[in-house]
């Protein structure tokens, strides 16, 4: 579980709605798009090496989706489920700890 | 508590300011245009001088008005607005986004003519042309009928979450002083409520979004709900104006305000405040002789095709009002009639005035000489035209 | 699992999460990370309103929501009227705007909604003086709708109505300055940020928050797919901006100029800089690079001036 969005992760659900009686009566959101996984967009995946990760954050603070969490031993993961592969993580990473794989699928 | 009506003699315009002050109105966002002027500053008045809380936005454009009121009534407040004619024209976008985003709005317009040649005075195309916008539309016949519609429309809008347009002549009601009867503020609150929102913006535990893209496989649905919305209006509408009728004497229970009808050869059928003057002419017409009767068509949106009906089958004759026109086609009121009746059965002699176009006054002579007109084609069994521009120099 | 407090005392910007993934924001997106650090800066209780734009999309298409927060979509020219019209009625239901405890009123807008077709509108919020805040997010054309210039588009880029061709670019004009027709009303709070310095763009944010009336930010937002730039240089390029004073961070407030960055005791980075990474850029001549090098000195110089005289 990521600590960026935890449970509401879970909770995300694909909503399919069959019958004109199901829809609100005005177009107001349901859900949230945590149910919809961006992951398979990537080409190239990013690789952090912990042994390099001085845990200074800047990869979390630049991600746009956001899909980099802080893990509870304080170091950081990539939520893959989301991640498009942009790189940014990668450029950014002051220690160069992360590298942009392609990624074989 | 009994109802002792408030008397005043009023403009259209301040008997709608008047409305607005009673109807504990939130949010008003406009941009002045004639003749819809005095409604707005009788309002500023009101604040200014501790009469009514209202939160004012002068805003920069009529398209600004109706998006600030948008944004108004979708965070939970009740909102006004009021324009005509250009800055109709100029909110079109926006009174769309009102109607599809469900908000009771309730706006005054002042019916006047569109630009150019340039006109300040009454015609009725400025609100026809918005008649597919989702806007409910109720046309006042008097200022008497500006104060009530007003009041009505803010109950009804906010039971079927539909915006309404609550339409008046541009000077022949805007700027008119008329006897008005208003109503009590502490029996306006037992008529009309607090409003309860469909959704709001600030329930910030439960965040919502309003108005995201709907694919076509979700569009179709949201739209459908607005139609829906527009027919059950029409009990709602019925209802409310009973009601309105019980409280305070004066009823709107009908959608057609109708007199005369079982015993005319034909009718006169408008909107607005010509209908005045239709029913003074009607008046003598009888004493002389005439068998004639009127449909004063109240609500517009939505088309009040049952009502017509009934009409249609009693009368061998409908004399159409038309103080407007679509280009290209006709008289709007006449071509929605006839479009409302095909398949009924009903099928009398329809005929379409078109009267008053910018202004041009519409006298109770010229109601008399479209009598004769009508009387001559119906013992004649058929029109000579559809059409009759009818004010026409030649 | 949480984050751990003796991080989260560690971290620059707020740690709590206000912007879902899960968005269908192009790779490196500048307007998706923007507006992550806004429902930072600010938690659940703001209510934002988007016109049309990338962000329309970004936010979910119906039934979903990108935002943990309350959010009105409207019409392209409509962000300034929207937002005012919310803040009266949010007055007069009672509720406190904006402050610490208040609700935060957001317009987030483009720079196509903003400087072109929602012009008028800001003019008469700012105008007006609500108390809300008004955010530029700014990738330099109309990306949504498939990257046409607008008037915040600087000399010398490509989009698809200022092409490159045989003869030359379009784009002979430089860019709208838009942070000076804000600053011409006399707001009490504007200010420039950028992508690429978070932690000053949330303490704008939270400045705004804390200055009653009408706030407005112009971010700095790189857009890899409307810019032709690896999408992995977004937040470099959204530096070098900076650095190259190509876009000043500064703040204007009741009536005082303060340069953020870059620093004043040093000549900012060659233009060049800015350019390498983007292939909008590709079509410049060695002279329309220099024209542009003198608007950036022109800028530069006029800015250090205004804030000298109205430090």
């Amino acid at each position: 579980m990521n600590t960026l969005f935890g449970e509401k992760k879970e909770g995300a659900t694909k909503i399919v709605l069959t019958k004109a009686d199901e829809y609100p009566e005005a177009p107001v959101s349901i859900g949230t798009t945590l149910s919809n996984f961006t992951g398979d967009w990537r080409t190239f995946i990013p690789v952090i090496d912990d042994d390099k990760c001085v845990k200074c954050y800047i990869c979390w603070k630049f991600c746009p989706e956001p899909a980099i969490y802080i893990r509870d031993d304080g170091y950081v993961a990539v939520d893959y489920d989301y991640c498009k592969g942009c790189g940014i993580c990668a450029n950014e990473c002051p220690t160069k700890a992360i590298t942009m794989e392609k990624e074989e699928k | 508590m009994d109802y002792k009506p408030i008397r005043k003699v009023v403009s259209g315009n301040y008997a709608a300011a008047y409305a607005v002050k009673h109807a504990r109105v939130q949010v008003v966002a406009a941009y002045p245009i004639t003749p819809q002027t005095s409604i707005i500053e009788k309002i500023a008045e009101f604040i200014a001088n501790g009469e009514a809380d209202i939160q004012y936005v002068p805003v920069e454009s009529e398209h600004s008005a109706m998006a600030a009121t948008i944004g108004a009534s979708a965070t939970g407040a009740r909102a006004f607005t009021a324009t005509a004619a250009q800055g109709l024209a100029l909110m079109h976008e926006m009174l769309h986004w009102a109607s599809g985003s469900r908000l009771p709005i309730v706006m005054v317009d002042v019916n006047r003519a569109m630009a150019p040649p340039w006109s300040v005075w009454d015609d009725q195309t400025d609100s026809l042309a918005q008649r597919d916008t989702g806007w409910m539309q109720f046309y006042a016949e008097n200022n008497q009928e500006v104060y009530d519609g007003v009041l009505m429309s803010y109950k009804v809008a906010e039971q079927v979450n539909v915006p309404i347009m609550v339409v008046e002549s541009a000077f022949i009601l805007s700027h008119t002083y008329d006897v008005v009867e208003m109503i009590p503020q502490e029996l306006v609150d037992e008529f009309l409520p607090p409003r309860k929102p469909l959704y709001t913006l600030t329930d910030f535990d439960n965040p919502i979004s309003v108005g995201a893209l709907a694919t076509p496989n979700d569009y179709y649905e949201f739209r459908y709900k607005l139609a829906k919305a527009h027919e059950e209006a029409k009990e709602v509408i019925k209802k409310v104006g009973r009601e309105f009728g019980e409280r305070f004497g004066r009823d709107y229970s009908s959608m057609i305000e109708t007199d005369h009808v079982d015993d005319a050869d034909f009718v006169f059928m408008g909107m607005g405040s010509l209908m005045g003057t239709v029913k003074q002419a009607v008046d003598i017409l009888r004493s002389e002789g005439y068998k004639v009767g009127y449909a004063k068509v109240r609500w517009f949106r939505p088309f009040p095709k049952e009502e017509l009906k009934e009409i249609a089958e009693s009368v061998k004759g409908i004399a159409v009002l038309d103080r407007n026109f679509s280009f290209g086609q006709e008289g709007i009121l006449f071509n929605e009639a006839k479009g409302a009746l095909y398949g009924t059965g009903a099928e009398p002699l329809i005929k379409d005035y078109i009267v008053g176009l910018g202004g041009r006054d519409f006298t109770v002579p010229d109601v008399k000489a479209i009598a004769e007109d009508m009387k001559r084609l119906i013992e004649k069994g058929e029109l000579d035209r559809e059409v009759d521009w009818y004010h026409l120099k030649r | 699992m949480e984050i751990p407090e003796s991080v989260k005392k560690r971290l620059t910007l707020p740690a709590e999460e206000h912007f879902y993934a899960g968005h269908t924001a192009c790779q490196g997106c500048g307007a998706s990370l923007g507006l992550r650090y806004v429902l930072k800066a600010y938690g659940k209780k703001t209510i934002v309103t988007i016109p049309a734009c990338c962000s329309t999309i970004i936010a979910g298409a119906w039934p979903y929501s990108t935002l943990d927060a309350n959010l009105f979509h409207t019409a392209f020219e409509t962000t300034g009227a929207v937002i005012s019209g919310i803040e009266a009625a949010l007055k007069a239901l009672g509720y406190k705007v904006k402050g610490e405890d208040g609700v935060m009123v957001v317009g987030w807008a483009g720079d196509g909604g903003t400087a072109d077709i929602g012009l008028q509108a800001l003019s008469g919020f700012l105008e007006r003086g609500h108390d809300a805040v008004y955010i530029m997010y700014d990738n330099e054309a109309y990306m949504n709708t498939g990257i046409q210039r607008s008037g915040s588009t600087p000399y010398g880029a490509w989009t698809t109505n200022t092409p490159g061709g045989k003869k030359h670019f379009l784009e002979k004009r430089h860019k709208k300055k838009v942070i000076d027709i804000v600053i011409a009303h006399e707001i009490p709070y504007a200010a420039t940020a950028s992508d690429a310095y978070p932690e000053d763009f949330i303490r704008k944010l939270k400045k705004a928050q804390n200055t009653p009336g009408p706030s407005f930010i112009q971010l700095f937002a790189p857009c890899p797919t409307g810019w032709r730039s690896p999408t992995d240089k977004s937040i470099e390029i959204a530096r070098l901006a900076v650095q190259t004073a190509y876009f000043p961070l500064f703040e204007y407030e009741n009536g005082k100029y303060k340069i953020n960055m870059p620093s004043t005791k040093k000549e900012p980075k060659p233009i060049e800089e800015f350019l390498k990474y983007q292939g909008r850029f590709k079509y410049m001549t060695k002279e329309d690079i220099q024209i542009l090098q003198e608007w950036v000195n022109h800028e530069w110089e006029r800015l250090q001036k205004l804030a000298e005289v109205f430090g």
